[in-house]
């Protein structure tokens, strides 16, 4: 799937330090599929004990319903390499999460699953919460080709994204079959390191 | 140029690279569990791949599995389910695999060290973050995510971008009651835990040259608690005596051969490191989280930060926030807080030498009738050794429940957990809300704190009982 670039509204979650436990609790984890973790996304912030949706979370409002963009705190996705955070992320309809930092195993993993992680600076990231908080509506666009997210009072930013990820993201490319192009380079190297490389036949 | 032993490990292992875009790595070694494969085997099943290297992969079962009887099957059903679609899986393509059943099942990363799989120079890759543990032998080793335990499953290879260098100097010595944990956890206060952030960990010093490769083990464990998805150590002697002799370690001339490519690794003298950090060993005390992330540490007979103290208004709603879930108050220090549930495992902390120490504390003594102990081999290795030396016994007689080998109630997927509300003293690696079950409040520290803890029964400094 290409990714194509996004107008949306924001939802808001300012804590800082999210970890991948609170974006998707272990004991969801024992899933073997990739499917139907939407609903579990941030469960133990979402549902009260007799699993009701509590209505002061943000993800409960009507405001978050289509929204495509999470507007989130500093070192987003830290702790576990669960993929299946992307992957509750994306079920539940986000596109694209703006922050200050992401955690580096949770940036790579939302790479590979068309959730685009827009790091943006301090300044820029205040203003965004101030503005959705002035209006729930305040939308952003992110345009990936040209690295640039425009802020809802229409000023453009630049954010980074590695070439690579963007081209995938862009193509709709799949990096397993960009890899698996490469296969004679990689017999090659095995070849001539065969004498270092221990096999678990050892 | 001079290089770092992260530049070098890096450089051998590069099948390709270009311009614009990320470089073909080769990875040595494959361990894979239950919890984050079977959405890549069915990758390769729905692309009709192979796994290129089956002889390069290993897999076991630690999350899911419970720590009860093993003779009795597993009650949950969706655990169940899961570890059996990891033994179909291996079974398909080719992968040895220590099951449930294995004599050498245990914690990913408590059954590569040992066995010897791990060596110096390798890359060694896991959908686990705390993968970084091998990096005590001086191996690159780092978490993955499924997509790229399908890319390694097929192609024994991932794309990868160069990380910047950080050199984690730790001078000095460690004092009586202070333990390896208690430094990675200083070291994660002290720059917080988005502070590694696209960095490898370079653990030197005196005091990191003084640790056992089970001590180095721990501190590189906790490397992504810091940001840093891998931390290493240089090989060296110790190294090399933990790993002679183990079962899949090179022998005889190619043991020699082995040593002294290996001995070629540490860092050339006038390296550069992109960052540096400096602690000093002489100075840590006994270390223990109050909030809920691992940087929310402070030396246990140290006040708990004050929102107040917090001038920053992020830094002060998060350790409010904290602090909230916690039910504690800040400016007074955690010792003397009552304690619900100690656990001793995981793999931070649940290698022999870490339950010979708990036990240390443990023998002659009770536990606390109102806590509830938890003991968890990280193998069925480290359970056959702990059982030679008579640990189960103290374990039993001290009143703590010792259990089989997994991962346990450091992330609570077994049924193994603290209920809502109550508080553990834990030696595992993650302090999140709700980590070890909703609801949940952990604090971290070594097997030392948390064993004086259980006896006890409040956080304790256990320089009060040695």
């Amino acid at each position: 799937m290409k990714f194509q670039t996004i107008h949306s509204r924001m939802v808001p979650l300012p804590a800082t330090n999210v970890d991948t436990d609170q974006i998707i609790p272990a004991r969801f984890l024992k899933t073997i599929s990739k499917e139907g973790l939407g609903a579990n996304l941030f469960c133990d912030w979402r549902y009260d004990a007799q699993g009701k949706p509590k209505p002061d979370f943000i993800l409960n409002q009507p405001r978050a319903q289509g929204a495509l963009v999470l507007l989130a705190g500093d070192n987003f996705g830290c702790g576990s390499s669960r993929e299946h955070a992307p992957w509750a992320l994306t079920q539940f309809g986000f596109r694209a999460v703006i922050s200050t930092s992401f955690a580096d195993i949770f940036r790579g993993n939302s790479l590979k699953n068309g959730l685009l992680p827009v790091i943006v600076p301090a300044g820029v990231h205040a203003d965004l919460f101030r503005a959705v908080e002035k209006d729930p509506d305040a939308t952003v666009k992110i345009d990936l080709a040209r690295q640039i997210l425009t802020t809802p009072s229409g000023r453009e930013v630049e954010f980074p994204v590695d070439s690579f990820s963007r081209h995938c993201l862009l193509e709709g490319v799949d990096e397993l079959g960009y890899m698996l192009q490469h296969e004679a380079k990689i017999a090659a190297f095995e070849g001539k390191r065969a004498a270092s490389i221990n096999t678990l036949a050892n | 140029m001079p290089r770092t032993i992260i530049e070098k490990l890096w450089d051998s292992h590069v099948v390709y690279e270009q311009p614009d875009a990320p470089a073909l790595l080769f990875i040595d070694l494959h361990l894979t569990h239950e919890v984050t494969s079977a959405q890549a085997f069915q990758g390769l099943r729905d692309c009709g791949l192979k796994v290129r290297r089956p002889d390069l992969t290993l897999a076991t079962a630690d999350h899911s599995i419970p720590s009860t009887d093993r003779s009795l099957p597993i009650v949950d059903e969706l655990g169940r389910k899961q570890i059996e679609q990891l033994e179909k899986n291996c079974k398909e393509f080719g992968i040895p695999y220590y099951g449930i059943h294995s004599d050498r099942q245990g914690i990913v990363h408590v059954i590569g060290p040992e066995l010897g799989l791990t060596q110096p120079g390798m890359t060694v890759v896991c959908g686990d973050s705390h993968t970084a543990t091998h990096g005590a032998f001086g191996a690159l080793a780092f978490g993955i995510g499924t997509s790229q335990v399908e890319h390694v499953l097929a192609t024994q290879c991932l794309l990868q971008t160069k990380s910047k260098t950080y050199q984690v100097q730790v001078n000095g010595s460690l004092k009586n009651g202070v333990a390896a944990k208690d430094i990675i956890l200083a070291l994660i206060a002290k720059i917080g835990i988005g502070g590694g952030t696209g960095c490898v960990f370079e653990y030197t010093g005196r005091a990191i040259r003084a640790l056992s490769m089970e001590e180095r083990m721990t501190v590189c464990n906790m490397s992504i608690e810091g940001g840093a998805r891998a931390g290493l150590v240089a090989p060296d002697d110790t190294t090399f005596q933990y790993l002679n002799g183990r079962p899949h370690a090179p022998k005889g001339a190619d043991w020699d051969a082995s040593v002294a490519r290996w001995k070629q690794l540490p860092s050339d003298e006038g390296a550069q490191y992109d960052r540096s950090v400096t602690i000093d060993a002489d100075q840590l005390e006994p270390m223990i989280t109050f909030g809920t992330n691992p940087g929310m540490g402070v030396p246990i007979n140290a006040p708990v930060p004050s929102p107040s103290q917090i001038a920053d208004p992020a830094a002060r709603a998060d350790l409010e926030k904290a602090l909230r879930y916690m039910a504690i108050e800040g400016g007074k220090p955690l010792v003397g807080h009552p304690v619900d549930v100690v656990f001793i495992g995981s793999c931070t902390n649940s290698r022999i030498s870490d339950l010979r120490t708990a036990a240390s504390v443990l023998k002659g003594r009770k536990v606390n009738p109102k806590v509830r102990v938890l003991v968890v081999p990280g193998s069925q290795e480290v359970k056959r050794q702990a059982a030679a030396e008579g640990l189960p016994e103290i374990f039993r007689a001290a009143g703590a429940d010792y259990r089989e080998p997994g991962c346990s109630m450091c992330l609570a997927m077994n049924g193994d957990m603290v209920e809502p509300g109550k508080y553990s003293v834990s030696t595992s690696n993650r302090n999140f809300e709700g980590r070890q079950g909703p609801g949940a409040r952990t604090f971290l520290a070594s097997p030392l704190t948390a064993a004086a803890s259980a006896i006890t029964g409040v956080v304790t400094d256990v320089r009060t009982l040695l």
